[in-house]
């Protein structure tokens, strides 16, 4: 049966409203004044960009709010999104000293959102302007994800001239395109990548490198070239039935929320998604506020294999999402060329590799099919852009992380192309790293990042900042558990 | 149960839990709501020539989001008339016989002041407490702190009171002097039975910084106030230990100045106060704070073994001494419980920017401590360095976790040396001087 909207637009916009609203002003300051202004804070060395929070916290608490951002946007310049995107509890609030008092962490992100949506609502200009006097290079930036905006903002403030070329029609990549709608509208992106031209960057959007633009034009123009190209389309399941049309990539129909008017929409009553990360997470829960009658995940391994965070597990339970695990998809079955079924089986492990148990075969009804088993790696694009790239086993181009350089000394890398994927933080405070390491190319000047000078933290390195060395909740449990 | 039973001076209350005279003290209502709620005694909202008050009366210091710390007035005395005050006084004292009912009063003349204190003694008042410290308004017109601030002049006008007094006559006392002592000798040397204190002190809480008047604003004016509530309870222990210590004073005492809780109560009965007064507790929280005022302060004094307040009263004043009697020679040192130890680092940014730079941030992978659940991998942890700490309680203090930090002797064997007994035994060629400090 051909997919169509099931409910009418006032619905949708409660059911799409942001799960996590704006503080008031004064739980805002309620929660400012809980910080304890930790010195050498475990929740800056858990930001993988490195803001110094407890320092906008204090800046909130103290009626200072644009003060607050300013510090925000210092370290990272997509703060605004950060500060909703973020899985906060396995980093800043994950890492909050409270927790170890029996206390709520403080509610970092939803006060960095405090903050920044004061200034954005205001139109408040807090970063300081760039410097006058350029330093004569240029830099092309390769995508406006969120990693060639942060790389791209940080070499503005160094003093440098950057255009970023993005094939999407807008900039802000997955940001933009690619979030559960009810943690961010696409619209707070767009604020961001305003941000970053307000800084004197070029954006130029529909403009694919290797199409429309040879890769040989940006060396020859350009002194050194980011590459945040991010990561391709949606992994293939390779079963039969995967070519119909009710079978799609879920960052597909993520991007089609993001795209359309909710009420436009089409939805199955039973949608099927098949794997268990964070936007597997995203699709069954936004194909239940969609309409969705029943919206199941399928994932071939054990609960607790799974990866998405334990707080997403959590919220598409309550969104009342259902889950078959240790259930292998076997086959897309359909009736006149619509999906009507998803067969499948229960798996078992065989030498490291889940295979279907034969005889254990059933059918789920369905008439959606959402695929989130992982994005491919663009390993051929890069390959055909930038054959003297050397990239690894993994699929991702090989690359220092501290300061993004890679075997050929003019391009530099950060984000989910170098990285294999993780989060928009991390995406961000890579990018930051590689105009670090580009400004050291350009000039030969060493920068280092702020860094709270604790004196034998600051020796040892670890301290004081998460850009460099960061941290992450999880990590910190598994480094206990020795 | 302890005996929470009070006399000051031949005035005598069920407990020590007075309502201080202020805005809670104002009518007869009040005070029987007071009583209804367990309060031993109501000090009247001083009575005098009626006054008119200005609209925009308190304003307050807040703390972070905790209101209210401290408290400023420029509400004067009882605006109501003096015999609607006095019939009200006989009608609560016949309601409630076993309870204090103890007229606040402020005149100017001796005529008026003889008048006065007949009238409160007609109408079956307890005591009387005489007015010298009120800081706003009165003082202008000659009254309130202009009598408290002049010891001779409290002195002559206690003296006057003195004249006609028939019942306890207890002085107050006002803060906003150099020496509170001085005043508290003077009402001595004029006969009075008792005094309190504090009362409020000279104070402006804040100015709004868009029209830079400060609070509380009067169509664009604001004046000096009177600051009370929890914030002055330090400076109100110290002038109540002053006088308690003093015997030159020699006189029981009615402890007044940011009293919250038993235990604030029974601090202030430990340096020597016989009964308490209280107000901005009240007019945070209303009359229902009493109940575990009495409950706790009875449970403590049980907790000790103490039968009555007077078991209580008096035991910290002669810990207290001049500061060249104290031990230069006693050590101690500031340990910190890995497993309470929360990573926060306070203590070591206190110590390091704010005191003595005897704490250090080392690896963890060095030490053979155990870590707090969440502490981070590597993460520099703070390490006291016993030989160099002064033992001066910062890092103890900006400790967000209980009994995290001790501040633990260090027993080191030397003989007790004061700074009187160094300056003896220098004198005298018996020992060398102490190095300075490095």
């Amino acid at each position: 049966m051909p997919l169509s909207p099931l409910l009418p637009a006032d619905v949708l916009a409660a059911n799409f409203a942001d799960l996590k609203p704006p503080l008031r002003p004064q739980e805002a300051l309620v929660e400012a004044h809980r910080c304890l202004y930790c010195f050498d804070a475990p929740c800056i060395m858990a930001c993988p960009t490195g803001i110094d929070i407890p320092a906008f916290i204090k800046k909130i608490a103290s009626g200072h709010p644009a003060g607050a951002a300013k510090t925000i946007l210092e370290a990272n310049i997509l703060g605004a999104s950060c500060a909703r995107v973020c899985p906060t509890s396995v980093l800043c609030e994950g890492a909050c000293v409270l927790a170890d008092r029996d206390e709520q962490p403080i509610m970092i992100g939803r006060l960095q959102r405090h903050a920044t949506d004061y200034v954005e609502q205001r139109g408040l200009r807090v970063l300081p302007p760039p410097p006058a006097k350029k330093s004569g290079k240029k830099i092309a930036v390769i995508g406006a994800g969120p990693a060639g905006l942060g790389c791209a903002a940080e070499l503005a403030r160094l003093g440098h001239s950057v255009t970023v070329f993005e094939k999407q029609k807008q900039a802000g990549g997955l940001n933009t395109y690619g979030i559960a709608y009810y943690k961010m509208k696409p619209q707070v992106s767009l604020a961001e990548v305003e941000l970053v031209r307000s800084l004197g960057v070029e954006i130029r959007t529909g403009l694919a490198v290797g199409k429309d633009i040879a890769v040989a034009a940006l060396e020859q123009d350009f002194d050194a070239i980011f590459i945040g190209v991010g990561l391709g389309a949606a992994t293939r399941l390779r079963i039969p039935g995967e070519n119909l049309p009710e079978v799609i990539d879920a960052l597909d129909f993520i991007w089609q929320i993001h795209t359309r008017p909710l009420e436009r929409i089409p939805i199955g009553s039973r949608v099927a998604v098949i794997g268990c990360g964070n936007t597997a997470i995203d699709a069954v829960t936004q194909a239940k506020r969609l309409g969705a009658h029943r919206s199941f995940i399928v994932y071939r391994r054990d609960e607790h294999d799974m990866p998405a965070y334990p707080f997403e597990y959590e919220h598409a339970k309550h969104d009342g999402a259902q889950f078959f695990f240790k259930a292998a998809p076997v086959e897309i079955i359909a009736t006149d060329g619509h999906v009507t079924g998803l067969r499948l089986a229960l798996a078992q492990m065989v030498g490291g590799k889940v295979e279907p148990i034969p005889g254990t075969e059933w059918i789920e009804p369905c008439d959606l099919v959402l695929k989130a088993v992982g994005q491919e790696k663009q390993s051929k694009l890069l390959r055909e852009l930038f054959p003297s790239l050397t990239i690894d086993a993994r699929g991702v181009i090989l690359h220092d992380p501290l300061t993004g350089r890679t075997n050929v000394p003019h391009f530099f890398t950060g984000g989910d192309c170098g990285n294999g994927g993780r989060e928009v933080v991390n995406a961000v405070g890579e990018g930051k790293k590689a105009a670090h390491g580009i400004h050291a190319f350009l000039t030969g000047a060493k920068t280092t990042p702020p860094v709270q000078p604790s004196r034998l933290g600051a020796k040892q390195g670890a301290a004081g900042s998460g850009l460099m060395a960061p941290i992450r909740a999880h990590e910190l449990e598994a480094a206990l558990k020795l | 149960m302890a005996d929470l039973s009070c006399n000051l001076a031949g005035i005598k209350s069920p407990n020590p839990f007075w309502v201080a005279s202020g805005p809670p003290a104002n009518t007869g209502y009040q005070a029987h709501r007071a009583f209804e709620a367990g309060w031993g005694g109501v000090v009247w909202k001083t009575i005098g020539d009626p006054i008119v008050n200005v609209a925009s009366r308190y304003s307050a210091l807040n703390h972070g989001q905790d209101r209210m710390i401290g408290l400023n007035n420029i509400e004067l005395i009882s605006d109501r008339a003096p015999e609607v005050n006095f019939r009200e006084i006989a009608e609560v004292k016949r309601r409630w016989p076993r309870h204090a009912v103890i007229a606040s009063l402020m005149v100017e003349t001796r005529e008026q002041w003889h008048e006065f204190v007949q009238r409160a003694a007609d109408a079956g008042a307890d005591g009387i407490e005489l007015n010298y410290g009120c800081p706003h308004g009165m003082c202008e017109r000659g009254m309130g702190s202009a009598v408290g601030q002049q010891p001779a002049v409290a002195e002559k006008i206690t003296g006057w009171v003195m004249e006609k007094a028939t019942i306890p006559v207890i002085v107050k006392l006002t803060p906003n002097i150099t020496d509170v002592t001085a005043v508290a000798r003077a009402a001595r040397r004029a006969g009075a039975d008792a005094i309190s204190l504090i009362n409020t002190i000279n104070s402006i809480t804040n100015v709004n910084l868009d029209t830079f008047v400060p609070e509380p604003t009067v169509r664009g004016l604001s004046s000096h106030g009177g600051y009370c509530g929890p914030a002055v309870k330090p400076i109100a222990l110290n002038m109540v230990q002053a006088c308690a210590a003093d015997p030159d004073v020699g006189l029981p005492i009615s402890g007044i100045g940011g009293i919250t809780t038993w235990r604030d109560a029974a601090e202030f009965i430990a340096l020597g106060a016989t009964s308490l007064q209280v107000c901005t507790a009240i007019m945070h929280y209303g009359f229902r704070i009493v109940e575990d005022m009495n409950e706790g302060l009875s449970a403590y004094l049980d907790s000790k073994g103490m039968k009555t307040l007077a078991d209580l009263r008096g035991r910290a004043v002669d810990k207290l001494q001049k500061w060249e009697n104290l031990d230069l020679h006693w050590q101690r040192v500031a340990r910190i419980d890995y497993e309470k130890c929360i990573g926060c680092n306070l203590c070591y940014i206190a110590c390091e920017d704010g005191a003595h730079q005897c704490i250090d941030l080392k690896s963890p992978d060095e030490l053979k401590v155990g870590l707090g659940p969440g502490r981070v991998p590597h993460k520099p942890v703070p390490v006291v360095r016993e030989e160099d700490c002064v033992g001066c309680n910062l890092c103890s203090l900006v400790c967000p976790v209980d009994d995290c930090i001790t501040m633990t002797e260090i027993p080191n064997g030397r003989v007790p040396m004061t700074w009187s007994n160094y300056q003896d035994r220098l004198a005298k060629g018996e020992i060398q001087p102490i190095p300075p400090h490095p």
